[in-house]
């Protein structure tokens, strides 16, 4: 039976010498965490069954630095690896793909050129293609919008792209269904509501996004204990879980989060 | 030294970095010359691609390829490296090399498409004693990516199953030819395992 599983993110900020990681809440503030791939290792001794890299400087310039890191990363590390922050254009995914990433994660890119999800699912295929997607509660009733019931009333998800620093006006739930269609492997779904706040997931989010789509998505944004993870597992149709600063400090190790699962009733890889 | 066939289709970093990480001695081999030129002691067809383009691709290092299974070189097929050794695929009209009897179909209704994620092992010891599977246990997992999965006619073949749906081949053997259906070098300590079965297996 396939486990559910478990992703640390590594949010890099790859405007110092070998890059460094960082955390930021509700993304801004910024503490400093360690170096990406001794992190990785870590991780990996720790369990986890997959890493994302998000290079939250974001620029041209710095697209190699996160190569060096992937190339860093990958001689010691052996499982799943994703890039994503900066993954502006075919060749960015490229540059990812042969410094040793698995997958690229998209989000404003492609909100701004939707056919890039489809080129890079066409020349590196689906499981390469993971849409992120930040969605922020819209309280209201809005015509055209995929309404959903929550304790604290009616509301739709707006996407956000350029880090959550703008809006689009466009649906997030309509978006992950347009995404599959067009090719994504996996939806890495953060809530920007819940996002740095530790106040665990947001469940009605991701249970409506995971319950529209028929491809892996990724629960991401509020997780400050073991059992927000469990709660998102059990509780919604998610195949996996993201979590940065429980791991980055130290808090709690990938494996006692997997007893909690596995104590809960939720398939993990021990 | 391990040819890997690079047939022009993705990074191949990752099952290089692993096989000499387990101390195989990797090289990427990118043209039939090399591997006819090459003094291949095993070789891996990686997983990466789609069937037809993968045969497609596969097509120049063919003659080369069958040599060396008939001279008893060991092969290992990972993924989509697996499913061309067989005869025929649903996802494509392009012929397999045959190697092994049967077919790749696709996943069933019902189940998520592609598999994506980590799965468990049942060992079918009963079937064959695998040294590639020394030290692998029933429920180790492993880490999968495909949207189709290999039917063998003759099931004594089959080293390991896993359950996504359906009860599939994972990993098949047939003397020197070896196939696993995930991904060995994303599959962490396990993984390894199996890669450093494989290069201890060609040390013999």
């Amino acid at each position: 039976m396939l486990a559910k599983r478990i992703i640390p993110c590594l949010d890099c900020d790859l405007g110092v010498a070998h890059g460094r990681v960082v955390k930021g809440v509700r993304f801004k503030q910024i503490r400093y965490a360690g170096i990406p791939w001794e992190l990785a290792e870590e991780y990996d001794r720790q369990g986890a069954d997959e890493l994302i890299f998000l290079d939250i400087t974001a620029s041209h310039e710095r697209r190699e630095t996160m190569a060096k890191v992937i190339e860093k990363t990958s001689e010691n590390v052996f499982m799943p690896l994703t890039v994503g922050g900066g993954i502006r254009e075919l060749a960015d995914a490229r540059t990812a793909f042969n410094s040793g990433a698995d997958k690229v994660s998209v989000n404003t890119a492609a909100l701004k050129n939707p056919d890039l999800i489809n080129d890079i699912a066409k020349y590196f295929g689906n499981q390469a293609c993971v849409l992120a997607i930040d969605a922020k509660r819209r309280y209201g009733r809005e015509p055209g919008r995929e309404m959903v019931d929550t304790p604290d009333g009616e509301c739709w998800f707006e996407c956000s792209f350029y880090g959550g620093r703008e809006f689009t006006g466009i649906d997030a739930i309509q978006w992950a269904i347009e995404a599959e269609e067009r090719g994504a492997g996996d939806i890495m779904l953060t809530s920007m509501d819940r996002d740095g706040t530790k106040d665990g997931f947001d469940i009605e989010l991701t249970k409506a996004i995971s319950d529209s789509v028929n491809i892996p998505v990724i629960a991401s944004g509020g997780c400050g204990n073991p059992e927000h993870i469990l709660e998102v597992l059990r509780d919604t149709n998610a195949s996996a879980a993201l979590a940065a600063s429980i791991f980055h400090f130290g808090e709690y190790t990938v494996g006692e989060v997997k007893e909690c699962l596995r104590d809960g009733g939720v398939h993990v890889r021990m | 030294m391990i040819a890997i066939i690079d047939y022009g289709m993705g990074n191949l970093r990752s099952i290089h970095n692993a096989l000499d990480k387990v101390g195989g001695n990797p090289v990427i081999i990118s043209d039939s010359k090399s591997l006819s030129d090459a003094d291949a002691d095993a070789v891996v067809i990686p997983g990466v691609g789609s069937f037809g383009d993968a045969m497609h691709n596969l097509t120049p290092f063919s003659d080369r390829l069958f040599d060396l299974v008939d001279s008893g070189t060991p092969l290992l097929g990972i993924c989509i490296g697996m499913q061309v050794l067989f005869d025929r695929s649903e996802e494509s009209d392009a012929a397999g090399f045959g190697l092994i009897k049967g077919d790749v179909i696709r996943l069933p209704d019902g189940v998520k498409i592609p598999q994506m994620g980590w799965n468990e092992l049942t060992i079918h010891r009963d079937n064959l004693d695998s040294d590639m599977l020394a030290g692998v246990n029933d429920g180790d997992f492993f880490y999968f990516v495909h949207s189709y999965y290999c039917v063998p006619e003759d099931k004594r073949v089959i080293a390991a199953t896993t359950d996504y749906g359906v009860d599939m081949a994972a990993v098949v053997e047939k003397d020197n030819i070896h196939a696993v259906q995930f991904h060995p070098e994303k599959s962490s300590k396990k993984g390894l395992l199996i890669l450093k079965n494989f290069v201890e297996m060609i040390k013999c």
